[in-house]
């Protein structure tokens, strides 16, 4: 059974301009120990699926649909001091910018001790020396005197690697880190990485890690979910997504990466821009964009099927295009570099 | 393309004081932001420019543009020198060269329209009455691939990737011969930021033009490079050209920069095993004797690497590392020293 079961969630916004909708039936689900990575362009819906999870979104102007089933009980539906003592404790979360996430008046001992003391009754004593362990695993030198520094004397690196020892204190049982490595150098991230890995083969947490960065993907997922315009397009197993990919959107976005690119040619981008959440378009919602598009794309939104029918793994695709027509470009395109790259 | 440096860049040095008091103020130390960067950039060519936050790229290309006044060092444009020139001479060459800026939304001024925009350089240049410059406007527009009808909108009616487009428009409208970009793709999604790296590389061929092209992703430096520059704490480590410092870097810092970055290739990626460097790049205000990567180095010889600073040499035709113990072998697993190395230098 999964730890994390997310069943057709959607996630509407009121707005001035009329009902955006971030998120329109996304569901997946996160085994224990596992990494699953949440991938897409910026506005896709990949950090308000996370929100929502977590019940972070403004009451006032939001509007859910779905299930979120975490340990048998519903996310979305349980009352908010019930899901106060989950937040933090047993699902935690890593924000994107190490810089404003945290609290620049309070110091770090501070703030790593609140977030042991409001979920145990332990004195100051025992939070303290249990935050500077943390401290010490996220590999933070002179941990203990560091305790009394406030947020504006560490780095990014070391900020996001504080965040990281906040959300890992209470050895939660979910991790959602939500662009953890955007905002630092590769060799900081390449640190992030590295230590996120460690940590979830200590604890045997699971990891939703949201990311725009393929190669950050490729390095860390177990299981990738590749989103557009609020919705699933593609999901499976890393090697299915990478070497198998079947949407044309998931082919655009590993042909836009400079790495995969020939030497001396162009690269072969994504024509246009991704399309306002307001009014999405219809159908198949990359059709605007997508080169292969025929037409039923226009009409008819395309189901998330799996690939090769229903015997075969967790690989599922929302696509119009003949299965096999699918697999022959798939291939055409992607596996001479990426065999290349082996050698 | 021609072998003859369009801009020649000598022991380029920005020092920004840190002073103490209100009436009086008293320097009490230096932030040396870029402290002795040389280097040439052909025509035609594509210099890139990696390097971590901090490591003074920025102030570099700032220096460059004179945007910046630099304390030391010389920056000579097309055969003249401008690093001390001033008004009417200074103006003249600012025609020359234009930048791209990382932030498409503030780089943009948000209350005026893309025909003023793009047309400010063309206005205060004189180059043309008001209805060649709009024309002139609007074919720019059409050649970065905007509708020329939007000549009369403002910058929040576009994406971020649009935005670039615009600023790529502003750069090119005086018809430089050299255009900066710093991180002109960094806030632009993988998607748009190929369309904005496959727009940059067709205005060089059919514009001629010459870039100094700074960003902190490696894969995008070589993908539109000639040649690279790695940089650590205001000075360059190592140059190069692509393939030679990609597949065969010598110093240590870019070597584990390279091995740093996530390929997206999950077989590939999980196979290596990256050398992680410890640590954070140190404080520029009081810089590491010797070679400043001394402290995090995995090579690091007591006695030599922090008593004498080695300088850029060049190792094979073109490349030049500034390293007492460059790297023998890559892809390695390890950047340490073997033991029988110790002594060669």
């Amino acid at each position: 059974m999964p730890l994390l079961d997310v069943k057709d969630l959607k996630t509407y916004f009121r707005t001035d301009d009329g009902i955006v909708h971030a998120v329109d039936g996304v569901s997946f689900s996160v085994e224990k120990g596992k990494t699953l990575a949440i991938v897409g362009e910026s506005g896709c819906g990949k950090s308000v699926t996370c929100m929502t999870i977590m019940g972070l979104n403004a009451k006032r102007n939001t509007m859910t649909e779905g299930q979120a089933i975490f340990k048998d009980r519903d996310l979305l539906k349980i009352d908010p001091d019930e899901l106060r003592k989950i937040r933090g404790n047993e699902i935690s979360m890593i924000f994107q910018d190490p810089m404003t996430s945290l609290n620049p008046v309070y110091t770090i001992g501070a703030q790593l001790r609140e977030a042991v003391q409001l979920h145990e009754n332990v004195s100051k004593q025992v939070a303290n020396s249990r935050s500077v362990e943390m401290l010490k695993a996220v590999a933070i030198p002179r941990a203990e005197t560091r305790m009394d520094d406030y947020p504006h004397q560490f780095s990014g690196g070391m900020r996001q690697r504080v965040m990281i020892a906040m959300a890992l204190v209470n050895n939660p049982d979910l991790l959602i880190a939500d662009e953890p490595t955007t905002a630092l150098d590769v060799t900081t991230q390449a640190q992030i990485l590295k230590l996120m890995n460690q940590l979830q083969r200590d604890f045997g947490s699971a990891i939703i890690l949201v990311t725009h960065d393929l190669g950050v993907v490729a390095e860390t997922a177990d299981d990738v979910l590749v989103m557009y315009a609020a919705k699933v397009v593609e999901k499976g197993g890393y090697e299915d997504i990478f070497y198998r990919p079947e949407h044309p959107y998931t082919w655009g976005l590993l042909n836009s990466l400079p790495r995969l690119a020939a030497e001396g040619s162009d690269l072969k981008p994504i024509p246009g821009t991704p399309p306002s959440l307001l009014q999405p378009p219809s159908g198949c919602r990359f059709h605007l964009r997508c080169t292969y598009a025929i037409s039923p794309c226009i009409p008819e939104v395309p189901e998330l099927l799996p690939v090769g029918g229903e015997s075969a793994g967790d690989h599922a695709v929302a696509c119009h295009l003949e299965p096999e027509f699918r697999r022959r470009e798939s291939h055409d395109l992607l596996h001479e570099v990426m065999a290349e790259q082996q050698t | 393309m021609l072998d003859e440096p369009l801009l020649t860049v000598e022991n380029l040095e920005k020092h920004f004081p840190i002073t103490r008091g209100i009436i009086f103020q008293k320097e009490i130390g230096r932030v040396r932001a870029v402290d002795g960067v040389s280097f040439e950039v052909n025509k035609g060519e594509t210099l890139g420019v990696v390097g971590e936050s901090g490591c003074g790229k920025s102030t570099m290309a700032r220096c460059v543009m004179r945007l910046l006044d630099p304390t030391g060092g010389k920056v000579i444009f097309d055969g003249q020198d401008i690093t001390n020139i001033k008004g009417n001479d200074l103006f003249k060459v600012r025609r020359e060269m234009m930048m791209v800026f990382q932030d498409p939304y503030a780089s943009l001024n948000p209350r005026k329209r893309v025909g003023a925009i793009v047309g400010e350089a063309l206005e205060v240049h004189k180059m043309g009455t008001s209805a060649e410059i709009k024309r002139k406007v609007q074919d720019l527009l059409e050649v970065v691939g905007l509708n020329p009808e939007h000549y009369n909108r403002f910058p929040f009616e576009f994406s971020g990737g649009q935005r670039q487009r615009i600023g790529v428009a502003r750069a090119l409208a005086v018809r430089p011969k050299l255009i900066v970009c710093d991180e002109p793709v960094s806030a632009l999604d993988v998607s748009v930021q190929a369309q904005i790296l496959n727009l940059l590389k067709r205005l060089q061929r059919e514009f001629d033009l010459t870039y100094v092209f700074i960003a902190h992703d490696l894969d995008v430096v070589r993908h539109i490079s000639n040649r690279v520059a790695v940089m650590y704490l205001g000075k360059v480590v190592e140059v190069g050209d692509g393939t030679q410092l990609y597949n065969r870097p010598l110093h240590p810092y870019s070597g584990a920069l390279l091995s740093a970055v996530p390929i997206p290739n999950p077989n590939v990626a999980r196979g290596r095993k990256p050398i992680v460097l410890e640590g954070d790049v140190p404080s520029p205000i009081n810089p590491p004797s010797a070679c400043r990567f001394h402290p995090r180095c995995p090579r690091f010889q007591a006695g030599v690497c922090d008593v004498d600073e080695p300088q850029l040499t060049e190792r094979e035709a073109g490349h030049e590392v500034a390293c007492h113990y460059p790297l023998e072998t890559w892809p390695m697993s390890d950047l340490r020293l073997e033991p029988g190395r110790v002594a060669a230098s």
